[in-house]
């Protein structure tokens, strides 16, 4: 029997590795708080990821609550912050940018639904006074 | 010229083991998740001679919902529950029977619609403790959202005969004139003391 010809095979690969390569993005930070989103039906897809800056709110992770307790906490890239940190963390996101994309800078916020709004206000107060005004709720959509 | 020899191929058997694993590794560092969610602009910083001379809006434009830190809702002076919410916020953004007590109707020319009455100067507050979750604030919001959208197609369907999302720009653009999305994000306010 003769054998199959393999040698197309790299190519459909390789077609398979670019594919995932534009439509993913790195993991840019390792989650050290666990958050729930909330859902809602009225949601929009975000515009710019490139120009997007996450602030993680929620519950440290099991493995993290050994060290700082279970109250709810701030993530700024990969440690625990206070909410005035915040300022100094969009400031440095936003320098980042290329100067036609910076109007264009939104901050979305990935909180738990069961944070207190008391730490959303103080985050948003925070990011008033950084001129960060564009901001998204994340959110998941309904499971059908 | 002797024999011609021929060239043994490069043997690339391995080729589809090697793409495999950057195939893998892209796997497992990247994420796909696309973000959704609802976008706000939140107000400039105020400036300190702002602070106490406050806009003054009329009682009628104003549709207050307050949420406690037990997660209970109040529109006005009636206590509501969140699915009650999009119909109470439709009702005053149009004021259809241009009752009193809802936002008074103003006159405007609309580029494709014409003379139109609406609700130019309503205003949405939502008002939130501190203790209160942000679950039951985002879902306030998300029903404050679907409540325009919801009356957004209606005016495009009566109109344009299609939905909103399918409307060209111009036509877009008139529909939001007749209902702009005036959510305000209020400035946060110490309950408990002195109202």
């Amino acid at each position: 029997m003769p054998e199959m010809n393999t040698s197309s095979l790299p190519d459909l690969i390789f077609t398979i590795l670019f594919f995932f390569m534009m439509v993913t993005t790195m993991r840019e930070v390792t989650l050290i708080v666990k958050f729930d989103k909330p859902t809602g039906t009225q949601l929009e897809k975000l515009a710019r990821k490139s120009c997007t800056s996450f602030i993680y709110i929620g519950q440290p992770t099991e493995a993290m609550r050994a060290q700082v307790g279970s109250g709810t906490r701030i993530q700024l890239n990969d440690k625990y912050a206070e909410p005035s940190e915040v300022y100094d963390y969009v400031s440095a996101e936003r320098n980042e940018l290329a100067e036609v994309d910076k109007p264009f800078f939104t901050v979305s916020l990935k909180a738990d639904h069961n944070t207190p709004m008391g730490i959303m206000t103080d985050v948003k107060q925070v990011l008033r006074k950084a001129y960060a005004l564009k901001i998204v709720y994340s959110a998941n959509k309904p499971r059908e | 010229m002797g024999k011609k020899r021929k060239m043994p191929g490069l043997n690339t058997s391995s080729t589809a083991d090697i793409s495999f694993m950057l195939l893998i590794f892209f796997l497992v560092t990247t994420s796909m998740d696309t973000d959704q969610g609802l976008g706000r602009t939140l107000p400039k910083p105020p400036e300190d001679d702002q602070l106490n001379n406050e806009i003054k809006v009329k009682e009628r434009n104003i549709l207050n919902i307050r949420i406690n830190k037990d997660n209970y809702l109040m529109i006005g002076d009636d206590y509501v529950t969140v699915a009650d919410v999009k119909e109470r916020a439709k009702e005053f953004i149009a004021n259809k029977e241009n009752r009193k007590d809802l936002p008074e109707l103003k006159p405007k020319k609309i580029k494709l619609l014409g003379q139109r009455m609406i609700t130019e100067n309503h205003v949405i507050s939502v008002q939130t403790d501190r203790g209160t979750s942000y679950g039951v604030y985002f879902a306030v919001q998300d029903a404050l959202v679907a409540a325009y959208n919801e009356l957004r197609d209606e005016l495009a369907k009566e109109e344009f005969g299609v939905v909103y999302a399918n409307c060209t720009k111009e036509e877009q653009e008139a529909i939001r004139e007749v209902y702009p999305q005036k959510i305000s994000e209020a400035e946060p306010k110490k309950y408990g003391q002195a109202l």
